[in-house]
């Protein structure tokens, strides 16, 4: 099928018009960071009174409520609280703008929008945000969608240049409906998994603080809660986890089918396995006395920065079987 | 495992320990560190950070070329590197040592789990705390119902959770429900079925094999008669080569197609085979084989792996014999399929060794299946057979074919030319139906080109296991991360003399045994249910 030239072009206006949304959206919220402290802190106070009050970790701090769905109280909204709202707003329309984008990609090559590493990342990307727009709606870590849109950005950068592929079928290999089925759910949970990520990241940032007040002592200000963070990025995993597993099983499947075998230790499906027993030693870890906290939030991070590793190393500096053509 | 403990609680051994005792608490203490929750974290640690050479170095499994390469690039570092087995991780002492360790680990923790899972199925939910006011959610009022009346709607509306009821010796009724068993279900059969995969895998290790064979597309047969049959062949450990389910395929055509790009779009063969009864009554089947589409017959898997092209030369000798040739040759550029090769001639009739070996011919060098010339060298500008074109060079004298040592059939003995022994008589560019002369009259011609595949065998007769194992475990993964496991607890207490006669205090109470946060919207909604149902008069929550 022949490439329709015009959708491709708007989709790539339409990636790069979401980058600049993102980058606009993390304005926005870093804005609400820097005038809004007073009031957060009020409001961590309180959540920590309750934790005080309560034996194990409460529950009630993520019910909703003091999310961004919910109208204020009365009165004129103060004005870091519009700014960070404008910042979400921002968001779901880089979202609306990056789909657009994917589907038009799609649309232009004739197949599915996940056929080369700059697809991937955009998949992946989006996968995250969206996830992260799904968690606001139960957790009030709004103020942290910054950190959340910096490495999107970041990684989003890097596919539309580094990696930019034109708009084109995909080779042999790859035309399969496993590629459909394995390839959107690596991607789509490898950007969920980017949540937990960066929420354990975060949540480390905060417990060095705690350890020693002078590091990140501006930083951690800013930061939700560790027990929120800790909670986001549990729930996130637990999530993404099964469907990473599903999405490796899948590989494996079409492996059977492509190459010969379904399981042959090539580079890419070697840090695969690794990042899933990581994932694992997570779960366990928060099953482990003495592990909770800073060391899974450690064995998340980790996790997180080998699915970085298997997207970036892997596919560009090592030769395996997995090929996503036309890669530099 | 209901909670995890870890480090077993060390017990100080008596004074008067004998040997057999102490060697008795050692094993013991050691099988219980080795199935501690610590422990299998640890050992997966291990595993992880295992595995990660493995993705670094080249390794045998995969290239042993690149392997040989490293370690000659590398010198010393490289050969210590081979020594501790970094170029076969997977097959290492090291690495088989942890994952053997973290199997020990996980069968000693599943079996004392499944018994307790087992009693727990049959047993009833834990008593009812005595404050349940103390529990992380709690809800009270009171009500006019009685006790028995209180319990009675409670039970309706808590269906589906497991409970018993009891009467406390203050006269209050009480029900303690639980819900979320299957999350250990889950668990367990998450466990198990990575148990029985990773054994699945082991068995398969054992019993498969793969061979790769280069088959002519033009109606050339090949046989999974043997291992003979094969240009490489990697058996499973218990595997000799003998006893290859027999059956045969045909390769009729080979037709690519390539995107304007030099992109190839799809590959096609168009084969048939004979399997099973099959072969006695010499019935063919076509198929059409592709990537992605092996085919599937009598439990073993044919693949197309590759192709290439196979120039053909007829070579004319000054005495009128002809011979002709079609020998594959290699891709050296897959993307434009420029492709070296050798193609190897004995002079016929000449029986003498010692003349043998002095006419010896090989039409060496670089075939193009779309030619581009800069100047006189010869590169290729598309994959597809547009405007072949072969750069050789006609080599005469002794191959070296008979020296005893094996010989790529993609190349001429190097050796032999830097011995003298082979030396170039002609170096030219030629299309089909051209032809070069050398001195002695012999004519060279490229007559055309054939194309070729590379055809895999696999077989590996416990795969189906595996996939059957790896969906139980989705199952079971899925099920223990989705259920929580919870408890709620009902009192109903007729009030004491110092308050209004006739009424009953109800309270709730709630624990969530898992990790898992939100239990606490459902216990706001479930213990709101049941206070509105029991008409509460006076409500308090908190
Ligand atoms: C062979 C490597 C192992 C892997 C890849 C693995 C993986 C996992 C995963 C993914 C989970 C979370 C899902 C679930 O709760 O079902 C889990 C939970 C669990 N595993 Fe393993 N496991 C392994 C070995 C072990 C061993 C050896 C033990 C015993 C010492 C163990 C004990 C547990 C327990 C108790 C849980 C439940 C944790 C909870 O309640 O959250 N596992 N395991």
């Amino acid at each position: 099928m022949p490439v329709n030239q015009t959708w491709s072009t708007f989709s790539d206006y339409a990636y790069y018009t979401a980058v600049v949304i993102y980058v606009l959206a993390m304005v926005f919220c870093t804005a609400e960071q820097a005038f809004g402290r007073e009031r957060r802190n009020a409001g961590r106070r309180r959540s920590r009174e309750l934790v005080g009050a309560a034996g194990p970790p409460p529950e009630s701090v993520d019910t909703p409520g003091i999310s961004t769905g919910q109208p204020a109280p009365a009165g004129p909204r103060p004005v870091p609280e519009r700014l960070g709202r404008m910042g979400i707003a921002l968001t779901v329309l880089g979202v609306g703008t990056h789909l657009t984008s994917l589907v038009l990609r799609g649309l232009a090559a004739g197949r599915v929008p996940w056929g080369n590493m700059y697809e991937y990342v955009s998949v992946a990307c989006v996968t995250a945000v969206i996830a992260w727009l799904v968690l606001l709606r139960r957790f009030s870590a709004r103020h942290a969608t910054t950190f959340l849109l910096l490495p999107i950005v970041i990684l989003m950068f890097i596919g539309g240049t580094a990696l930019y592929t034109t708009a084109a079928p995909v080779q042999p290999a790859l035309q399969s409906y496993w590629l459909v089925i394995h390839v959107s759910t690596v991607a789509a949970s490898s950007g969920m998994l980017l949540v937990p990520g960066v929420a354990s990241v975060l949540y480390l940032i905060r417990r060095a603080n705690v350890a020693n007040p002078q590091r990140f002592a501006k930083l951690s200000g800013k930061l939700p809660g560790e027990d929120m963070l800790d909670r986001i990025a549990y729930r996130t995993t637990i999530f993404a986890f099964p469907v990473y597993t599903f999405a490796i099983i899948c590989g494996a499947i079409w492996a059977e089918a492509a190459w010969g075998r379904f399981w042959g230790w090539d580079p890419k499906e070697t840090v695969a396995f690794i990042a899933w027993v990581v994932y694992a030693a997570y779960l366990h870890s928060r099953a482990t006395a003495g592990w909770r906290g800073t060391r899974a939030a450690a064995i998340n991070s980790v996790g997180f920065a080998v699915t970085v590793f298997n997207l970036f190393f892997v596919n560009l500096v090592t030769t395996g079987l997995h090929s996503y053509a036309g890669v530099g | 495992m209901t909670t995890a403990t870890d480090s077993p609680p060390t017990q100080r051994p008596p004074n008067n320990n004998s040997w057999p005792r102490r060697l008795l608490a050692f094993i013991r203490n050691t099988w219980r560190g080795l199935t501690s929750m610590r422990t299998a974290l640890i050992l997966l640690f291990l595993l992880a950070l295992g595995a990660m050479p493995g993705a670094l170095l080249p390794q045998r499994s995969l290239n042993t070329g690149k392997v040989d390469q490293y370690i000659a690039q590398h010198g010393w570092w490289g050969r210590l590197l081979d020594q501790l087995q970094f170029f076969d991780v997977y097959a290492s002492v090291w690495f088989s040592a942890v994952y053997v360790l973290l199997f020990v680990s996980l069968v000693g923790c599943l079996v004392p789990r499944t018994f307790e899972y087992a009693q727990q199925l049959r047993a009833k939910p834990v008593r009812t705390p005595r404050n349940l006011n103390r529990m992380p959610h709690h809800a009270s009022s009171t009500t006019d119902m009685s006790p028995e009346d209180v319990v009675a709607t409670a039970k309706s509306r808590l269906r589906g959770w497991r409970l018993t009821e009891r009467t406390e010796e203050s006269g209050a009724r009480s029900i303690s429900a639980e819900r979320g068993f299957l999350r250990e279900t889950g668990n367990l059969v998450f466990h198990f079925a990575l148990l029985g995969l990773i054994v699945a895998f082991a068995i398969g290790k054992m019993f498969s094999y793969e061979g790769q064979v280069i088959v002519q597309a033009n109606g050339s047969q090949f046989c999974n008669s043997g291992v003979y049959a094969y240009d490489s062949f990697t058996p499973g450990l218990r595997v000799d080569g003998t006893q290859l389910t027999p059956f045969c395929v045909k390769v009729n055509s080979f037709t690519p197609t390539f995107l304007p790009s030099g992109q190839p779009e799809q590959y096609r063969a168009a084969i048939e085979y004979q399997s099973g009864a099959d072969l006695r009554t010499g019935q063919w089947r076509p198929y059409q084989l592709q990537v992605n589409e092996p085919l599937r017959t009598e439990g073993d898997r044919l693949y197309l792996l590759d192709h290439g092209y196979a120039p053909t030369f007829t070579v004319t000798f000054p005495d009128g014999t002809k011979r002709t040739k079609s020998t594959q040759w290699k891709p050296a550029d897959q993307t434009t399929m420029l492709s070296q090769g050798a193609t190897k001639f004995d002079r016929p009739g000449v029986t003498d060794p010692e003349q043998r070996r002095k006419t010896q011919l090989g039409v060496t060098g670089l075939f193009a299946p779309t030619a581009a010339f800069q100047g006189p060298v010869l590169s290729s500008s598309f994959p597809d057979l547009r405007d072949p074109a072969a750069a050789v060079d006609i080599m005469r004298g002794d191959l070296g074919v008979d020296s005893g040592r094996g010989q790529s059939i993609f190349e001429i003995d190097q050796s032999q030319v830097r011995k003298g022994a082979l030396k170039r008589v002609a170096r030219e560019n030629i299309r089909p139906g051209q032809e070069i002369t050398i001195d002695d009259g012999t004519k060279i011609r490229l007559d055309g080109v054939r194309r070729w595949v590379a055809l895999q065998v696999s077989h590996d007769p416990s795969q189906v296991w595996v996939l059957g194992f790896a969906v139980a475990l989705l199952a079971g993964l899925g099920t223990s991360l989705v259920v929580k496991r919870r408890r709620l607890w009902v009192r109903a207490t007729p009030s004491g003399s110092g308050d209004e006669p006739g009424r009953t205090v109800v309270e709730i109470g709630g624990l969530a045994r898992t990790d898992q946060a939100g239990y606490g919207e459902e216990f706001t909604r479930l213990s709101g249910e049941l206070l509105e149902q029991t008409a509460a008069s006076h409500r308090e929550e908190n």
